[in-house]
């Protein structure tokens, strides 16, 4: 199962939502899914129209950075970040 | 049970709501709610007591907040706030709301409009006013005003479910008759201070807001100029006449006397601040043949202040209060319709949306 680990901006917009958990998925794109039937709404906070992941949402797969296509192994670390924006 | 009043305050750090009896003297603060997400305009819906908070976060997009309790829990729901995978548009942000006949109606940037029939859980696409004069233009980027509202303003007409006013930033009032179906451009006497390639549309409406006692008493802050209608909107009327600037955000309607109206001038250039760095609000009791300046308690120098166009806002006890809230966080209150004001609050972030609800 990949691990997730989520940023500190998402757990106060979903209860319940921890954010390191291990999901079962092949992808990126799929590991979101897994988190939207759990959390519904999560998708939108991360993915705009594309589908894409949202400009300043960035993921990291075992350290190098993703895409929603990328391809996930049974142990990956899957990182994802809230990018710079604002102040 | 004790009248509350509550003020909705919009900032770029989340929505504040602070509280207050019904003498409006000393203000009670909590918050930031909504995480924190930047809020564009936060609105109480009377019929069913709840708030909607109009969000747009840089990090994960947009969407509305609600509370049915007045702050206690919050919700999010973005749900059917998009245009599609495969559309011409794509949404950044909700920019303004609007509470009326059972229905939740949100404004979005690109320029749209979406309802919601259960109270913000989810929405639907209304209208993108496809067909409307200007329409081919207005999304495009390279005319993009500055904040990039899109749907700048929205007004309900009190007696009549399908009848309400829409403001695309930049291009100026439509309304519509039939629910959202169709729209007509409702920018007649407008001015402009630039080319206009149809005389229809290309004006840049500020605020629109109506008198409660008198529903086709219309008064509107533009670009250029304060304006008023008789008519509904059919038709509009100058009196900028003897306010300093011509220029202004703001403004807001007397509940109980439609010859009364407020607004807050600010100089027109990049300052966009109440000129001379005095603190003013500008009241007409006239239907804006005269203008009286209302500063006592506010500050009187070196206050380069601004208010934005959901910043001002009236409440309607007796005795109205008025409200403003400014880009750099303070709250003034007036308890006697603008004549003495003192500070709510000081040191919040910079302020988008005021709004005032009284709850007996």
């Amino acid at each position: 199962m990949a691990n997730l680990h989520l940023p500190v901006t998402l757990p106060t917009v979903f209860a319940d939502l921890p954010r390191r958990l291990d999901v079962e998925a092949a992808t990126v794109d799929e590991a979101i899914d897994r988190l939207d039937e759990r959390w519904p709404g999560i998708r939108d906070r991360l993915c705009e129209p594309g589908p894409a992941l949202r400009r300043h949402v960035n993921v990291y797969v075992d350290r190098e950075r993703a895409g929603l296509e990328t391809a996930l192994r049974p142990d990956s670390r899957v990182d994802v970040i809230s990018a710079i924006s604002g102040g | 049970m004790a009248t509350r009043v509550v003020l909705l305050v919009g900032t770029r750090k989340g929505c504040f709501i602070l509280e207050s009896d019904e003498a409006r003297r000393d203000w009670h603060v909590r918050g930031p709610f909504c995480d924190g997400w930047p809020i564009y305009n936060a609105i109480h819906d009377a019929e069913s007591g709840a708030i909607y908070a109009a969000a747009a976060s840089e990090w994960h997009g947009a969407g509305v907040w609600r509370s049915p309790d007045l702050g206690e829990t919050w919700e999010l729901s973005s749900e059917g706030l998009g245009y599609g995978e495969n559309g011409e548009l794509r949404l950044s942000k909700v920019a303004g709301l609007m509470a009326a006949h059972g229905r939740i109606v949100a404004g979005a940037e690109a320029a749209g409009l979406f309802e919601s029939h259960d109270g913000g859980a989810t929405w639907s696409l209304l209208t993108t006013l496809d067909g409307q004069p200007g329409r081919t233009k207005w999304n495009m980027p390279e005319n993009q005003p500055p904040g990039h509202l899109g749907i700048a303003g929205l007004l309900a007409d009190p007696d009549d479910r399908n009848r309400f006013w829409a403001v695309v930033q930049g291009w100026g009032i439509f309304e519509t008759t039939d629910g959202g179906m169709s729209w007509t451009p409702r920018n007649e006497g407008l001015r402009a201070e630039w080319p206009l390639e149809d005389p229809r549309v290309n004006y840049c409406v500020h605020k629109l807001v109506m008198s409660p006692v008198d529903h086709d008493r219309l008064y509107q802050q533009n670009h250029c100029g304060m304006h008023r209608s008789d008519d509904a909107g059919k038709s509009w009327t100058e009196i900028t006449e003897g306010l300093p600037s011509d220029f202004g955000f703001a403004a807001a309607a007397h509940p109980h006397d439609r010859e009364s109206f407020y607004v807050i001038p600010l100089d027109a250039g990049h300052g966009r601040c109440m000129p001379d760095g005095q603190a003013a609000v500008w009241r007409t009791q006239d239907r804006g043949s005269s203008w009286r300046k209302l500063t006592a308690g506010l500050p009187d120098r070196n206050a380069y202040i601004g208010v934005l166009r959901d910043g001002l806002a009236i409440d309607d006890l007796d005795t109205p209060g008025l409200y403003f809230g400014t880009s750099t966080g303070q709250v003034f209150a007036s308890n006697d319709e603008g004549e003495t004001w003192s500070a709510a609050a000081s040191y919040l972030p910079g302020i988008s949306s005021v709004e005032v609800a009284v709850i007996s």
